[in-house]
């Protein structure tokens, strides 16, 4: 923009990489300590805090990976992830079609009531969620978690859908009636091929949203054979507290699919994610 | 609680923008009267989604609110035991519920007062085109993606109490201490608020960023071209621009706080003697472990309604110009568009 000396952008170059350089220090050694204090042993941990390991020790990582518990978890959590984001995408798609293209007695009262769903933290109403799922026999069963989780995710869900659905033009439609296509097919094979990259961002925020939920799965599933992985790591670090670098290999494993599928999917996450906050 | 708190973001931010707020576009009435599905067809689309909402979500709230007026150990049908409003006398005599709104208030002053700003800072840095912003940004905003409770097990161990890697740090820089770091009841809350910081900027940077980017840029050159100093530049068109952004992230910042459990509870389980306990956490102790549904359903009620008239009084009155007709940020954003 502006035109700068020298010696004005050397300034300005050094101040951003001070600034960030702070702030990567900030982000980083938590989780360099974790991954870093999965290969010490007890004794390094607390001789050599700071420093690399010396020898690296893999065995608390290999001792993760051969546990069974650890892969049951990340299969229970994967397991409840795909099908919550499943059923929120596909009813919320379905709800969202119809608020988005047609008219109908009933539309606003029904799209007021699902927007102030929005207004219930998961937080309040777990307590008489708990008794309903009790009620309806879902405790001690992946679904009272499932079911409840799809629920919450609606109206989010619905309302990014509807404003993507109405965007698509409605010459489309006519043509796809003309040709004798109905609401289901049209819906089917037209409406929601041409909404990918709103289902990608939709369902991504979904999957995350499960797969960081805790205070459900930690009402709902008691049996450790349901765990879900943030369950399982707090446990596992109740049972081993004396064991540091052994919890902490935990740690990282139970991180790192997180991470990894930030790298994939940090485009559709962040656009998901400031979708509500910024676009004027 | 980033994530769902910007769901209550999107309608009044979204609303103007939105060409046809009641659905009726141009073509469409000619295409309704060729193929107007009819009720029972609309029906099946809306049932699931439905079901699941009312099953889900509002009954479990209109349970709530009923059983807050009874004393209820959630066992034997119906709660039968009414006690009116008892449970909410008690609620505001109870000096752990007290102690959670001090402590939410306590968290709310230094988000606003470092946590964003601090947050704001690094987005117009990282809005800088510098080699490698693409990576820091990455970085920045990584901690956001991890769960909360395996975040808070992490921390656990960095401050655990016996010479743990917090001690061995501030001994490398020379202060040799063995800090209670979660076990002193007058750190404790601070040592919280810097894990939810170091959870939690990145989400704010990342808004700030966008908000940032959708600042078109001829405001800019044409502010340059009149002779505008960087500072006036970023006084009078970045901050005024940056209104609506700011004023979203202040809201999710308050909504987050008041709903604040996973963290915490896995950090500290709102201890030593409730001194880090959020309302959450009384409110799962008291109905969970002491199984007084009655008086946690009272809780969480009180919750929501801090939530609510809080969301209310925010949209009523410092939403209102962002919701008015995009006098700020949509209307810049309307001009990039043009």
């Amino acid at each position: 923009m502006s035109v700068m000396t020298p010696r004005g952008k050397f300034l300005r170059n050094t101040g951003f990489y001070i600034a960030a350089g702070i702030t990567t220090l900030f982000v980083a050694v938590p989780i360099l300590f974790a991954l870093l204090g999965g290969f010490k042993d007890n004794q390094q941990l607390r001789e050599n805090a700071l420093g690399l390991p010396n020898p690296w020790n893999t065995q608390n990582y290999t001792d993760v990976l051969e546990s069974d518990s650890f892969w049951q978890q990340v299969f229970n959590s994967i397991g409840i992830a795909l099908v919550s984001t499943f059923i929120v995408v596909a009813a919320a798609a379905m709800v969202a079609f119809v608020f988005a293209r047609y008219a109908f007695r009933g539309r606003e009262f029904l799209f007021m009531l699902f927007a102030t769903g929005m207004m219930f933290p998961f937080t309040v109403a777990v307590l008489p969620l708990f008794i309903i799922l009790r009620t309806l026999g879902l405790l001690e069963n992946p679904m009272g978690v499932i079911l409840p989780q799809a629920a919450f995710g609606l109206p989010l869900t619905i309302i990014i859908l509807r404003s993507f659905f109405r965007a698509i033009p409605g010459e489309i439609e006519e043509a796809a009636t003309i040709d004798g296509a109905g609401p289901w097919r049209f819906f089917l094979t037209i409406l929601l091929p041409m909404a990918r990259p709103a289902l990608a961002t939709v369902s991504v925020l979904a999957l995350v949203a499960s797969w960081n939920n805790f205070l459900l799965p930690l009402v709902v599933l008691q049996d450790p054979n349901m765990w879900t992985l943030p369950i399982g790591v707090t446990q596992f670090s109740g049972q081993y507290s004396t064991d540091t670098a052994r919890i902490l290999a935990f740690v990282m494993l139970a991180m790192l699919p997180a991470l990894i599928f930030y790298g994939f999917a940090e485009r559709h996450l962040i656009s998901g994610l400031t979708s509500g906050g910024t676009k004027g | 609680m980033g994530g769902r708190g910007v769901t209550a973001t999107k309608t009044p931010i979204s609303a103007p923008a939105e060409g046809r707020p009641d659905g009726r576009g141009g073509g469409k009435s000619r295409r309704r009267a060729s193929g107007r599905p009819g009720a029972g067809t609309i029906a099946t689309f809306i049932t699931p989604g439905l079901a699941l909402f009312l099953l889900f979500v509002t009954v479990p709230v209109i349970f709530a609110a009923y059983v807050g007026f009874f004393r209820w150990n959630g066992l034997g049908g119906a709660p039968t035991d009414f006690i009116g409003l008892d449970n909410f006398t008690e609620l505001l005599h109870d000096d752990v519920f007290l102690g959670d709104l001090w402590h939410a208030l306590l968290f709310v002053v230094m988000s606003l007062v470092l946590q964003l700003p601090l947050s704001f800072g690094l987005a117009m840095l990282l809005h800088q085109r510098f080699p490698g912003r693409t990576i820091f940004r990455l970085l920045f905003f990584m901690p956001y993606v991890l769960t909360e409770a395996v975040t808070a097990v992490l921390f656990g161990l960095i401050f655990s109490p016996s010479r743990g890697f917090a001690d061995a740090l501030l001994g490398a820089v020379g202060v040799d201490a063995q800090i209670g770091w979660l076990s002193d009841r007058s750190i404790v809350l601070f040592v919280v608020f810097g894990v939810l910081s170091w959870k939690f900027f990145g989400f704010h940077m990342i808004l700030y960023l966008a908000g940032r980017q959708n600042i078109p840029d001829e405001l800019y050159e044409a502010a340059a071209i009149d002779g505008a100093t960087g500072w006036q530049m970023f006084r009078r068109i970045t901050l005024p621009l940056m209104g609506p952004t700011v004023r979203i992230t202040v809201f999710l910042s308050i909504i987050g706080v008041v709903q604040l459990f996973d963290l915490v509870y896995v950090l500290t389980d709102g201890g030593p003697f409730h001194a880090s306990e959020t309302m959450a956490i009384t409110m799962y102790e008291q109905g969970f472990q002491r199984n007084r549904i009655g008086y946690a359903s009272a809780l969480s009620i009180a919750m929501f309604l801090i939530s609510f008239v809080f969301a209310l009084f925010y949209q009523r009155y410092v939403l209102k110009r962002d919701l008015a007709g995009g006098l700020t940020g949509s209307a810049a954003s309307e001009g990039s568009r043009s």
